[in-house]
């Protein structure tokens, strides 16, 4: 009975798995002629060797590594906020998940051009009224500027999971806590924290893998100059830009070993909590 | 009364004569530009005309360039016509992948189509593709400001004059800059106006055996003049400036001067849109003396690719749609100012369309920009603002990131232009140059 479902999902996955493979031993340029022979590791040593591949590892790592520290740190303070019993809660709940629902081109506009603007950004208005310079926020961090965006759109998801953990946490265990004289910030890193490490693995291991192929908010506000050009970028310039379907497709096998690198790392390090 | 019946009846005969023909369905990839869209309200009239039905592809530029790309270098088929630009129809047409449009009947004239337009969409003289519509760029000022500044704008300025009216013009805090300018990263962003620019400083992209030209003094001098400028009498964030920002910051009257497309004209003097729509001059991109204007040339041109099956239905939608007689129907549809510029000399002529007031710059801008022979040193390619080989957008975009990054001041124009020079020079390598 497994066997069409096992069939689809390899054929499913497989088959452009493989047409990259195949592709990455080629010279193909389809503004040159199409495809013009083997060529055994050239692609993957041109990719490698150009001066772009080390920094757009960097910027890839860097990005996902920031967006995870902030969706996780202020996804756990909200978590707990919001379970706090307070006027209008159901409201604040549904404001806070919004942004999830912005598609990333879309909030990557609105960010860039009305919070972002260096002349006519609200962030601009509120540096002049203190007297600043405004900051020209994507040249001048470009990065920051980025994970900015990007956590904005993954608190949401962190913050859901992280409140539906903090929810199943037995109250009389807090309570016993605190007849027995334990200070919040003991409470909290004690008995809290300690049961979000399941919840906290999930989001860090979902949001790695949508994070490392993050494209769209880049391509709108930076178009990947400024030291944020990443994997992704990268083979986006090389096989569309450059038309290299080759060359392109060894990125993609790149791609995919650095995915599987980062992916053993977490699960070695975090992933032993999915085990209890 | 018997003209409306008499029209009526021949419409009808002509239906079922073309019908009984050979009615057929033609598919089009099309940009969602203003007068792409305005073009699919009038179809009507086409198939009134001919019979021919048509379905519409309307798809953004950068989306609409992979789509059509993808389709024609796989020979998927999807297309009977396309619509394309001056960047992609030497290439293509080159690789024979388009029909030639050189057996155009007599009465469509296309000796009618501006020189310019016609190189620029031509290989070795054959035409592969018919201008829709057509643009150059120009300089858009602010003739308040400029007479407050105490100087008068030339027809034709010289870049040096530019520079000189930007920083008098220039009053920081008060939010008015000199001029905007693109500084985007990105082959159609910066790399489009600085290509354009570099031609006026007599510098150009490869010489005449395909060496990158980047370590030569004369793309030092434009990258210097640009950075410079911008930095002086540019708004803040320039480098993350494109056509759309720069478009606002001067409909707000942030920005005195602004150097770009023609076809923006007519939203910085439409007074819904613009609060200085009545304050706009416009002049000649500049030029520094050498014989070239930094202006730019571009066409949304109408082209079939050589494996469409519906070849003669889709040369009469072409002739159709970059007719005289289109023009004339828009025109009484929805007004002269709304009709497609920059393809037809006669157009020009027409004295319902001479009072537009930025129709004879648009047309002087066009008609000074050879595409054929770019520069003031001889090169190998044709395009104003770009190269036609397949691998420019490639390099242009990665050579548009380090530009930026000099405008931003987080590299020297040194650096900048060392790294150009490299990158550029591996990718024409790896090409087989």
């Amino acid at each position: 009975m497994m066997a069409p479902a096992v069939i689809l999902l390899l054929g499913w996955m497989l088959v452009p798995l493989t047409m990259t493979l195949y592709f990455s031993f080629k010279k193909f340029l389809p503004l040159r002629g199409g495809d013009l022979g083997w060529v055994g590791f050239d692609n993957y040593v041109r990719f490698v060797s150009s001066s772009a591949f080390w920094p757009s590892v960097q910027a890839t790592l860097v990005i996902v590594g920031g967006v995870l520290a902030i969706t996780v740190v202020l996804g756990v303070l909200l978590a707990i906020l919001l379970n706090q019993p307070m006027w209008g809660r159901g409201i604040v709940r549904i404001l806070v998940i919004a942004p999830f629902f912005v598609m990333p081109t879309v909030s990557a506009l609105v960010w860039k051009n009305m919070f972002m603007d260096p002349v006519n950004g609200l962030l601009a208005h509120v540096w002049r009224a203190f007297g600043a310079e405004p900051l020209v926020w994507l040249t001048e961090a470009s990065t920051q500027s980025i994970i900015l965006i990007v956590s904005w759109q993954w608190l949401p998801f962190a913050t859901l999971i992280l409140l539906t953990a903090i929810q199943s946490l037995d109250s009389e265990q807090l309570e016993a806590a605190e007849m027995d004289g334990a200070p919040p910030v003991k409470r909290f890193a004690y008995i809290t924290l300690p049961h979000l490490s399941r919840a906290i693995t999930v989001v860090v291991l979902i949001q790695t893998i949508f994070l490392l192929s993050i494209f769209a908010e880049i391509f709108v506000t930076t178009q990947g100059a400024f030291g944020t050009k990443t994997l992704t970028y990268l083979i986006f310039q090389r096989v569309l830009e450059s038309q290299n379907i080759g060359l392109g497709s060894a990125g993609g096998v790149y791609a995919i070993i650095l995915a599987n690198i980062v992916a053993v790392f977490l699960m070695r390090i975090v992933g032993k909590n999915l085990d209890a | 009364m018997f003209a409306n019946y008499a029209l009526g009846a021949a419409t009808a005969m002509s239906l079922i004569a073309a019908g009984s023909a050979s009615a057929e369905t033609i598919t089009i990839a099309t940009v969602n530009n203003g007068d792409m869209i305005r073009m699919q309200g009038m179809t009507g009239d086409f198939t009134a005309k001919t019979g021919h039905e048509v379905e519409w592809v309307t798809l953004e530029e950068n989306v609409l360039r992979q789509r059509v790309t993808t389709d024609i270098t796989t020979k998927g088929g999807q297309f009977d016509i396309m619509t394309i630009g001056m960047y992609e129809t030497p290439i293509w047409g080159r690789n024979g992948w388009l029909l030639p449009l050189d057996d155009l009947p007599a009465e469509y004239d296309a000796g009618d189509i501006l020189p310019a337009m016609r190189g620029g969409l031509s290989v070795d003289g054959t035409l592969y593709a018919a201008p829709f519509y057509g643009e150059s760029s120009m300089i858009m000022y602010r003739a308040d400001l400029m007479e407050q500044a105490g100087l008068e704008m030339p027809e034709a300025p010289t870049w040096d004059f530019v520079a000189e009216a930007a920083r008098a013009m220039t009053d920081k805090d008060n939010g008015i800059y000199g001029i905007c300018l693109r500084g985007k990263a990105g082959w159609g962003e910066n790399m489009a106006f600085l290509t354009a620019t570099a031609n006026a400083f007599g510098a150009r992209w490869f010489d005449e055996n395909w060496q990158a030209q980047f370590d030569q003094p004369e793309w030092k001098e434009t990258l210097e003049f640009y950075v410079n400028l911008m930095n002086d009498a540019g708004p803040p964030g320039a480098s993350n400036n494109g056509f759309n920002e720069n478009l606002s910051l001067f409909q707000q009257g942030k920005c005195g001067m602004w150097i770009d497309a023609t076809v923006a004209a007519s939203f910085v003097t439409d007074p819904e849109d613009s609060t200085v729509a009545d304050k706009v001059g416009f002049a000649l991109a500049p030029d520094t003396g050498k014989g070239k204007r930094g202006n730019w040339l571009w066409a949304w041109a109408l082209g079939i690719p050589a494996g469409t099956q519906k070849a003669d239905a889709a040369k009469e939608f072409i002739q159709w749609a970059t007719s005289k007689e289109y023009i004339e129907l828009v025109a009484e549809k929805d007004g002269w100012a709304n009709v497609p510029p920059g393809a037809r000399s006669s157009l020009y002529e027409n004295p319902n369309y001479k009072d537009i007031p930025f129709a004879r710059m648009t047309l002087e801008s066009i008609q000074s920009a050879d595409p054929t022979n770019p520069t003031v040193d001889p090169v190998p390619y044709v395009g104003v603002q770009f190269a036609a080989i397949p691998e420019f957008a490639g390099i242009a975009g990665q050579v548009g990131q380090e530009f930026a990054a000099a405008l931003a001041g987080q590299q020297s124009v040194d650096e900048a232009l060392e790294k150009a020079q490299a990158l550029t020079t591996d990718e024409m390598e790896a090409a087989g140059y």
